[in-house]
């Protein structure tokens, strides 16, 4: 069967399946299982609405639940037991990822992305943000800007290969040290130590334009009177920016950071297309996957990890999240 | 907050200008792969992307063609022809020599219309319309060899996209991206509309600890499921297929959708969804003549995000997907296939990038507003 046509059919299925389940699911539970007549209406009706919300959930909790809650618990227990998956050996893989250079490079050049991509890409994007907030062609500029959002990371390491290709005929770093009259042409992701940051440039690249968007949002958000109260009182462009509007943007400006930092510690693909991990490029999420399909127990080991790493933006988010909720 | 007084003139220039050079770099690498997907390999090898609206000095080597050896009234053997014409360089568009050599070494060592002496002594003159005589004293074995130079015009070409498209594979690839994206962004929206309608507008308890635990999962990381859910698909005998990344792609999804959905649910007038229960409607009627149409935006902006996503994405497709030809999304392709074999072939690098890109940057332009109503529903309140 062609995938194009198994693709239809599976929408039409999916699509029915799932309108069929609720259309028929609510009938089933008014008239069958509760049904408001008999001896008691009033308290079959309250019992069908007590159940109702679990009716309108439950495909959620079921597809969210098998494939985001429980691979949490699944891949810790498999990262219990060595490469075949039958023999239990407790910590093993987590000693043996300690044990090996390549992880604890991973692990600190993922602490560096960790530091540097979240903190560049939301100052540049405030940048981008207040400044086109005044200009007639702001519109164009953000749009430009945000574009690379669309691109896919492989896109995008592609794109940039043709910057640090090395060769000055089609890279754009060498090109223009040629220009300027340096040597030999240089590979910018073979330099120890600083390839790491050309990789985050692409990240950076990608980010900035999200958190233009939405810092310039929360920018116009902040209300006139601060700013105009502010220049009444003789305060210069400046000190608007730093003293009145970003204290005020504070909140956004703390979201787009740790979205931002969850997806750093998510991306493989841009580390995979360029440098394939060589060169001391690694970091987590590409390390894991030069174990997957090879040692599942140290793929998971690593995946652990990487929740470990996630874990306090997640409870932060959590935390966040309920506050607003009161 | 142009009115604003003391805000003026001097800073706008500045303004405008540094926002000017932002948006360059930002734009410069990828007008760089646009321009390169349309040059030939010679052209990309010898001049940056940058210089391709401005005509190029290339070298070519041709053979003087044995048939037009004749021997002239002084007893000298004389080859005769055109460089330019002759031979199967492949020269449109280029009416002038700019130079012609003896050797590889220097093929532009003499300037049209002189006469050079080859090592074997006979005398070349190469004239810039390409018309040449080669003069020796003794009958010529062998056809002699000419190097000239030549500015070729600048020209595009969608050489490089018929090789992707037709020859690389990349036609089948764009296919399956399509398969896995359409219904990995449709199946997501419906599951979570219901869920997150459950969420916003109806009362039960546990409410809140499970929108608490939507925003758990929003963040946790993808790199967990790949072992485990790989392992239970082939238990439960889908494998690496289609149907199983699909499968993915809608429990994937579903966290920020219902989150976003719900986000946006809540922000509903609540007059009209109590007025319409007031008047007898059901919560699945209500959700369906009611909520569901207003919520349109958000559906939309959730969907252009799955879209985005599952046609961007490497990962899952990696892990999901079988490792064969038939099957590979096209970021797979380029990953694996084309950075391997192709890695020196910028041209055809650049061309299936673009490919890849294409859809979403269309979908980006065209529904831009959808897409940032939807970031901001999901981050700012």
């Amino acid at each position: 069967m062609s995938p194009l046509l198994q693709g239809a059919i599976t929408i039409v299925l999916g699509v029915g399946g799932c309108v069929a389940y609720f259309y028929l699911s609510n009938i089933l539970l008014d008239t069958v299982i509760f049904p408001a007549r008999g001896r008691d209406p009033g308290r079959n009706i309250n019992r069908a609405n007590m159940v109702r919300p679990w009716l309108f959930l439950a495909p959620a909790i079921f597809a969210a639940g098998l494939y985001l809650a429980y691979p949490v618990f699944g891949s810790f227990y498999r990262s219990l037991f060595n490469r075949d998956g039958n023999q239990f050996i407790g910590a093993g893989n987590y000693f043996a990822l300690w044990g090996d250079p390549a992880f604890r490079r991973a692990l600190l050049n993922n602490f560096l992305w960790v530091l540097v991509v979240p903190a560049a890409a939301t100052f540049l994007g405030l940048l981008a943000a207040q400044l086109t907030d005044r200009l007639r062609w702001g519109n164009i500029a953000k749009s430009l800007i945000f574009m690379p959002m669309a691109i896919s990371f492989v896109g995008a390491s592609l794109i940039w290969k043709f910057v640090y290709a090395n060769n000055s005929q089609i890279g754009l770093i060498n090109a223009i040290r040629a220009w300027l009259g340096f040597g030999a042409p240089i590979d910018p992701l073979q330099i120890p130590f600083w390839n790491n940051f050309f990789l985050m440039v692409i990240l950076i690249w990608i980010q900035t334009g999200f958190a233009m968007v939405i810092l310039s949002a929360a920018l116009r958000g902040i209300p006139e009177e601060t700013v105009e109260a502010a220049v009444i009182d003789g305060a210069n462009p400046f000190q608007i920016f730093f003293r009145i509007k970003v204290p005020q943007i504070m909140p956004t400006i703390m979201v787009v950071w740790t979205t931002i930092t969850i997806l750093v510690l998510k991306i493989f693909d841009i580390v995979y297309t360029t440098t394939g991990g060589n060169f001391g490029t690694q970091i987590l999420p590409s390390y894991m996957m030069s174990y997957m399909f090879r040692d599942d127990g140290r793929a998971t080991a690593v995946a652990m990890v990487i929740m470990v790493v996630v874990l306090p933006v997640m409870v932060w988010n959590i935390v966040q999240a309920r506050k607003e909720l009161r | 907050m142009d009115g604003i007084a003391g805000q003026k003139s001097s800073l706008t220039w500045a303004v405008n200008i540094s926002v000017f050079v932002m948006v360059v770099l930002w734009l410069i690498p990828t007008v760089g792969l646009l321009v390169s997907s349309f040059r030939t390999p010679d052209q990309i090898a010898r001049t940056g992307w940058w210089d391709a609206a401005f005509p190029v000095k290339q070298a070519f080597r041709t053979e003087a063609s044995m048939d037009s050896l004749k021997q002239a009234a002084d007893g000298s053997w004389v080859f005769t022809g055109n460089v330019l014409k002759d031979g199967h360089n492949k020269l449109s568009g280029a009416d002038a020599v700019s130079a012609f050599g003896i050797s590889g070494f220097k093929p532009a060592e003499f300037a049209p219309g002189k006469t050079a002496k080859m090592r074997d002594g006979s005398l070349l003159t190469v004239k810039r319309d390409g018309s040449f005589t080669v003069t020796q004293t003794d009958k010529p074995e062998y056809a002699p060899r000419i190097y000239f130079q030549v500015a070729v015009p600048p020209s595009l070409t969608l050489q490089n996209y018929r090789e992707v498209l037709f020859a690389d594979g990349m036609g089948q690839a764009f296919i399956n991206t399509f398969t896995v994206t359409i219904p990995a962004t449709i199946i997501p929206i419906l599951i979570a509309a219901f869920a997150a309608y459950a969420l916003a507008w109806m009362d039960f308890p546990g409410r809140g600890l499970l929108i608490a635990a939507i925003v758990g999962l929003l963040v946790v990381p993808l790199q967990l499921a790949l072992v485990p859910l790989l392992r239970l698909h082939q238990d439960v005998g889908i494998g690496q297929s289609f149907l199983g990344i699909w499968f993915a792609h809608t429990g994937f999804g579903l966290p920020l959708a219902i989150y976003l959905l719900r986000n946006y649910m809540v922000g509903l007038p609540r007059d009209i969804i109590e007025s319409a229960k007031v008047d007898g409607a059901t919560d699945f009627q209500v959700f369906r003549r009611i909520v569901l149409p207003l919520s349109f935006p958000a559906l939309a902006s959730f969907a252009i995000f799955q879209f985005l996503w599952t046609w961007n994405d490497l990962l899952v497709a990696k892990v999901f997907l079988p490792a064969n030809t038939d099957t590979k999304v096209m970021t797979v392709k380029i990953a694996d296939d084309l950075l391997g074999s192709r890695g020196g072939d910028w041209g055809v690098l650049a061309s299936a990038a673009f490919v890849s890109i294409a859809v979403p940057l269309i979908v980006f332009f065209a529904l831009q507003k959808y897409l940032v109503r939807g970031l901001l529903a999901g981050s700012v309140k």
